[in-house]
């Protein structure tokens, strides 16, 4: 091509390049000042966390060897070279699976009934009274806020060891983290058909059950599909609590050092975590298209 | 408003016959769902051991346990659990930074549009998911058999665990960059390092940002958590507290905790939105 560039004025140009250099100067004089600001809060952190590097460095080797470890059986064999040998609490182990998949679908589903209960009251547009919705949202808030395994360690203490104490741990964190979701949802409704049904005269139920229920049902269960599938992940180290499960019997073999064990558990765990998704992911596009998706 | 009379009722069957006569499968395919859901719930509730009387003597000493809580009172050990809330907010912090440092060189090599070999991008990839799929729970308890006891170790269970996270974020969000600039860059005579400098990294930087925000967020509910198991931070108060059965310290406890994580929550969605612009984040 044969045009020629065409170039400004001297004085023009000095001005433009001026402004330019200037904001330029500003921007990384900013940026600059960030990643200071940046940077001190990490040194003070890492001394408040009292990071170590002499200790990482001296023990990373342990940390590769750890795993190592964990793929050698007892005879020093590799562990996919028996697997027999690798897996030989199955039975055991498959039990305190079904046991903690068992712990979150109870959990989940007495999680979302209460959600279901209360998440009407909750949200902005079909609330009957402020003051309730104000109450029932702070309830779900705290109920979501408080980590599950926290709940987990009170319970233990009021129910005693065992999965009881799991399943209602989880349940009550449902209930906050789907009664938010819920309402949500509610929020999202058209709200016409509400006013259909009022103005033949029904009540505040009947108005929830035949204009809102149908329009959020399907948003209800594939919320909670994926919860369930949330809830899977979390029984699973509830039992590291005492509050059963398979997670108690993983650390157990953590803290014994069951090297071999370790990873059968693991592989055990990772394996059935990943078919739920599968299978919820699945069940969730198939009931409800891709829209429904969360 | 007055009810449809009989004529008209019959009118009405004939001309919406698939409302009134639905056929039997989907009149009962919900009461089956139900059924078999219910009958799950039943199952589960007689094999983990639920009885009334469980139930009713649990309730009635977690009322207790409530009324002891009241009210939250910490003792002389105030300072120690200020300085506790410290730490969990170091290791959150630290953790994702660490986490973040490591992901993004790694979030390259999980971009289809930077590595387009498969051979490369799926073992990384089918790594990444390995990681994510281990708990950060669990990763705190190896972490611990490796570094020993304390806030270390929760730096690095934290690190390591999102790590896998954030790696998969952050190559998606590689992915979705507009291509155009990457190549004008390539058209100017750049590199493949140029490129990566200055057609992607402009574009991923504000999400990334945001992303590492976020889990800076959920990390200081995480970084409470794995306190639990021995890795320092409040968490490890907390279970001590109730290990110990002082209720009032632990309430308080929990309160701290409720309050810092609100406090980040805030700090880091105006910060989230100073960065990003008002729009929500991926």
């Amino acid at each position: 091509m044969a045009s020629t560039v065409s170039i400004l004025p001297q004085v023009q140009l000095a001005a433009l390049n001026e402004t330019y250099r200037k904001a330029v100067v500003q921007r990384r004089l900013r940026s600059a000042l960030a990643a200071a600001v940046f940077l001190a809060v990490l040194v003070v952190a890492a001394v408040g966390a009292e990071v170590n590097l002499r200790t990482l460095f001296t023990y990373f080797g342990n940390f590769v060897s750890y795993f190592d470890r964990i793929l050698k059986l007892d005879s020093g064999a590799r562990v996919w070279t028996d697997f027999g040998d690798w897996f030989w609490g199955w039975d055991k182990w498959l039990r305190m699976l079904g046991e903690t998949i068992l712990a979150s679908y109870v959990g989940t589903l007495i999680g979302a009934v209460a959600a279901f209960a209360l998440n009407f009251l909750a949200a902005e547009n079909t609330s009957p009274a402020p003051w309730l919705r104000f109450v029932v949202r702070r309830l779900l808030e705290f109920a979501r806020s408080v980590p599950s395994i926290v709940f987990a360690l009170v319970f233990v203490i009021a129910f005693g060891l065992g999965p009881m104490a799991g399943v209602l741990a989880i349940a009550i964190h449902s209930t906050g983290a789907l009664g938010k979701l819920f309402s949500e949802v509610v929020e999202n409704a058209d709200m016409r058909p509400v006013e259909g049904v009022q103005s033949t005269g029904a009540g505040w139920l009947s108005c929830m059950r035949f204009a809102v229920l149908p329009q959020v049902i399907a948003g209800y269960a594939s919320y909670t599909l994926l919860r369930f599938e949330i809830n899977v992940r979390e029984a699973s180290v509830l039992g590291f609590v005492g509050a059963g499960g398979i997670g108690q019997e993983l650390v157990v073999a953590i803290r014994k050092f069951y090297y071999s064990d370790v990873s059968a558990i693991l592989v055990m765990i990772v394996v059935t975590v990943f078919c739920i998704d599968i299978s919820t992911g699945w069940l969730r596009s198939r009931l409800f298209g891709r829209e429904g998706r969360a | 408003m007055s009810r449809p009379t009989a004529p008209d009722r019959a009118q009405y069957r004939m001309r919406y016959r698939d409302v009134f006569d639905r056929p039997a499968s989907s009149r009962l395919a919900m009461p089956a769902m139900v059924m078999l859901a219910t009958s799950i719930l039943v199952f589960g509730l007689v094999d983990l051991d639920f009885s009334p009387a469980r139930l009713w003597s649990g309730v009635h000493q977690l009322g207790w346990i409530s009324l002891m809580m009241l009210p939250p009172d910490p003792g002389s050990s105030l300072p120690l659990y200020l300085k506790a809330l410290g730490e969990t907010l170091s290791i959150a912090l630290l953790g994702t930074t660490l986490a973040a440092v490591l992901a993004f060189p790694v979030s390259l090599l999980a971009a289809r549009n930077i590595v387009r070999s498969g051979v490369v991008r799926f073992p990384v990839r089918r790594f990444l998911d390995s990681i994510r799929g281990v708990d950060t729970l669990i990763w705190a308890l190896v972490w611990i058999n490796v570094v020993g006891l304390g806030p270390f170790a929760g730096v690095l269970a934290i690190a390591v665990s999102d790590f896998g996270a954030l790696g998969k974020l952050f190559s998606e969000a590689i992915e979705a960059v507009d291509q155009k600039q990457v190549e004008g860059i390539r058209a100017s005579g750049g590199n493949a390092l140029h490129e990566i400098r200055f057609g992607l990294i402009p574009q991923v930087l504000p999400v990334i940002a945001g992303q590492v925000l976020y889990f800076i967020e959920s990390n200081t509910r995480s970084a409470t958590i794995i306190g639990i198991v021995g890795a320092g931070g409040i968490g490890l108060q907390l279970a001590e507290q109730i290990r110990v059965l002082e209720w009032q310290k632990v309430s308080f406890l929990i309160l701290m905790i409720l309050v810092a994580v609100a406090a980040i929550d805030w700090i880091s969605s105006k910060l989230r939105f100073a960065i990003i612009g008002r729009r929500a984040v991926a």
